[in-house]
């Protein structure tokens, strides 16, 4: 195949040249790229301040800084985790990406609006940084729980406003793919032939879409009090405190599915080309994704079980978030199954497909621990919760990020990386990973609380084990980080389809051009039919 | 075979809907809230409610359907191709908006003068026991002060739309524009008639 100039190489039609050809385009691919730059600099950001934590914990006592600079990192490392990496993550990079490549178009529906999603991140981002620097360090938590968050002297309205942006920005980018998957798909694509990626972003979008606007509200009234003394969350003025947990909660732990749900879409993708072998339960993972998208958005208050609440709530949240776990494991399930009787090929995105089913079924079964009121007031706001809440997030969310990362980069860029460097950066990683979490797992049964930068001496062990392991998974994100970089400089060019995938993406060039399609590609009546590959095989020979 | 359009006006009215559906989403958290104060505190909603001018608001809620009416005789008007009537009302749907703008400033100022406002300190004293009515004229001032902004920027869409009619923009083939803001502008309509209510009628 006769390569033709990819969109990194050829503007699109405003023809600029150099930065403004980046930072003015409407293309989807080149916005994507943006977005990935902009997250790669937060998170490797969040990395370094959640290891300055952990060293610091790695020994009783005061070793490196006190209370005050403890509590600023955990909220910095919380703020920028949630709300400027692994919410828009995925669908900003991959979704912007491959939505519209893998249902046949040229771009997503409101191009413009697109960019303007990318400009009010980086607004958002810049707006956090500053108010936490304004009047000393930020103390609050991610959650800006009240009463602390109104009577705080440090500058939350302004951290407040800034994810009030974000949100805006994750909102948008969600109704632009709604409207991109319904209105730009191949009309020969039915419901049931697109590819399980852009249905799970597609699920997140509407949680997206509909659940942020709550958040949004709940923080301006935040801000309202601040400013004018509202009132509304204030119980000298008959306000409840506890209706903030609620509102903050309704957006809060459906935006955990906004994190999870296109994780596993990527991980749906994986399974199925690395194991030669149609996905196991197409329909019951589109299913299972619609699923957790409606009942996650009805399990909040099992953040507050010892907030107060009454027993028959408890009992609802309780059982609903129950619930959620039946829709998880059909697509654990769907996952395993698919490898079996599968020629299965072992490559880096299925390494870390492997991990993240592993990572993510402890993520989800310690969920259970949390989701019954009984164990949960046992171990609520302890370690064991950052333990689980990580795995889920980052065994989960973050690792299926890295495999999508790793699955697409050839298409992305044009390149190969290394796979021996790429194994090791896995292997690090997922060991430092396990011998970070586990001992927290252990901590919190024993009844070590959150944040907290000083403990008692009983949970020296399990702390400084954990710090070792924060190293060594600091250590495995670098070398995975460096392999991909030195692949743009050195790597070998890719395939159209270096890993014999079945979906649209891979029936175009490596990297992309311009408008995507160089020629109308054809749609299979199923997306994991892998005789197709065979038959294009068999037609070039 | 292919992909459809990018100017598609279906497709753009649909990104309008799922707009929508969020912003009802945002005044859906002052609902709840609404609800979960009005059943702790019915007596002092009642005695808050009793307060409000409830001409002044029915005058605003006739005001504003009228304006409603208007914006949809406008694409009615474009539809059959004449521009003139379609800006014309228009023009006085912007105006009746602003006269909305108008009684709901003369509403507030005239409570901020009586002492009644967020964070007031006379009128927390003056209801040392109940908090109900100060918590109803926090939600009264949060949610109409949220709806003023969104018809303040409905206005400002309406006059991109006017003067996008008067230069030809907008036309019997090409009135998208048109059709969206016109669906904003029922949107902070039928928000108002929700909030009407709540607000004017309780007592």
């Amino acid at each position: 195949m006769s390569q033709e100039p990819s969109y990194l190489e050829h503007t699109s039609s405003l023809q600029r040249r150099g930065i403004l050809s980046w930072l003015l385009t409407t293309d989807h691919k080149r916005i994507a790229l943006m977005y990935m730059w902009a997250l790669m600099f937060w998170f490797t950001a969040a990395v370094f301040l959640g290891l300055t934590m952990r060293t610091e914990l790695m020994k009783a006592g005061e070793t490196l800084f006190g209370a005050e600079t403890y509590n600023a990192l955990f909220t910095l490392h919380g703020v920028i985790m949630v709300f400027l990496f692994i919410i828009p993550g995925i669908p900003a990079i991959f979704g912007n990406f491959f939505i519209p490549i893998q249902i046949g178009a040229k771009d997503v529906f409101f191009p413009r609006l697109n960019l303007l999603t990318w400009y009010l991140y980086i607004l958002g981002g810049i707006l956090a940084i500053v108010s936490l620097f304004v009047k000393g360090l930020p103390d609050t938590g991610w959650t800006f729980y009240v009463p602390f968050s109104i009577k705080t002297e440090r500058e939350i309205s302004l951290a407040l406003i800034a994810v009030f942006i974000l949100g805006m920005s994750s909102m948008l980018t969600g109704l632009n793919f709604i409207t991109t998957i319904h209105r730009l798909r191949r009309r020969e694509m039915g419901w049931f032939q697109i590819p399980l990626f852009t249905w799970s972003v597609y699920a997140s979008s509407w949680v997206q879409l509909l659940a942020t606007p709550i958040i949004a509200m709940t923080l301006l009234i935040v801000v309202f009090e601040r400013f004018f003394g509202a009132g509304l969350f204030d119980p000298s003025r008959g306000g409840d405190p506890l209706l903030y947990q609620h509102l903050f909660w309704m957006y809060s732990h459906p935006a955990v599915y906004i994190m999870i749900l296109p994780g596993m879409g990527i991980i749906s993708e994986i399974f199925p080309v690395f194991s030669r072998k149609s996905i196991f339960g197409y329909k019951a993972i589109v299913a299972a994704s619609m699923a957790i998208a409606v009942v996650g958005s009805l399990v909040w208050a099992h953040h507050m079980f010892v907030s107060g609440m009454s027993d028959t709530a408890i009992l609802v949240f309780s059982l609903l978030t129950y619930l959620v776990a039946i829709p998880s494991a059909v697509k654990v399930f769907s996952w395993v199954s698919t490898m079996y009787r599968g020629s299965v090929q072992m490559s880096p995105p299925l390494l870390f497909g492997l991990c993240f089913v592993y990572l993510f079924s402890i993520g989800g079964l310690t969920g259970l621990v949390l989701g019954s009121a009984g164990t949960n007031v046992h171990v609520h706001d302890t370690q064991f919760v950052v333990a689980h809440f990580h795995f889920v997030m980052f065994g989960g969310a973050g690792f299926a990020f890295f495999g999508g990362l790793h699955y697409w980069w050839p298409k992305m860029f044009g390149r190969m990386y290394s796979f021996k460097r790429a194994y090791a950066g896995i292997f690090m990683l997922t060991a430092g990973f396990m011998l970070h979490y586990m001992p927290m797992f252990v901590l919190g049964m024993q009844g070590m609380p959150r944040r907290y930068y000083d403990y008692l001496p009983v949970y020296e062990p399990g702390n400084f084990l954990a710090g070792i392991g924060a190293y060594i998974m600091a250590a495995g994100i670098m070398v995975i980080f460096i392999n991909l970089i030195i692949s743009l400089k050195k790597g070998e060019q890719a395939p159209a389809n270096p890993w014999g995938g079945v979906t649209l993406e891979w029936q175009i060039q490596s990297p992309p051009t311009v408008h995507n399609f160089t020629a109308d590609p054809e749609i299979g009546e199923y997306p994991y039919d892998f005789t197709r590959l065979n038959k294009n095989r068999e037609k070039e020979k | 075979m292919g992909t459809a359009a990018v100017s598609d006006s279906q497709g753009s009215r649909f990104g309008m809907w799922l707009f929508l559906y969020s912003e009802i989403m945002l005044f859906g958290a002052l609902f709840i809230l609404y609800a979960a104060y009005f059943l702790k505190y019915q007596s002092g909603f009642a005695a808050g409610g009793s307060e409000l001018d409830l001409t002044l608001g029915t005058a605003n809620t006739l005001i504003l359907l009228t304006s409603s009416f208007a914006v949809a005789s406008s694409l009615a008007a474009v539809q059959k191709g004449s521009m003139k009537l379609s800006g014309a009302f228009l023009l006085s749907a912007i105006v009746l908006g602003m006269v909305f703008l108008g009684i709901k400033y003369f509403e507030w100022s005239h409570k901020i003068s009586a002492g009644i406002y967020p964070g007031s300190a006379a009128f927390k004293a003056a209801d040392p026991a109940g908090h109900g009515r100060i918590i109803f004229y926090n939600l009264y001032f949060t949610m109409t002060g949220i709806h003023a902004v969104h018809v303040t920027i409905g206005l400002i869409v309406l006059m991109i739309t006017f003067a996008f009619t008067a230069s030809g923009r907008i036309s019997r083939d090409n009135h998208a524009l048109l059709e969206n803001a016109g669906l904003y502008w029922h949107l902070v309509d039928i928000l108002w008639i929700f909030i009407f209510p709540m607000l004017y009628l309780i007592a």
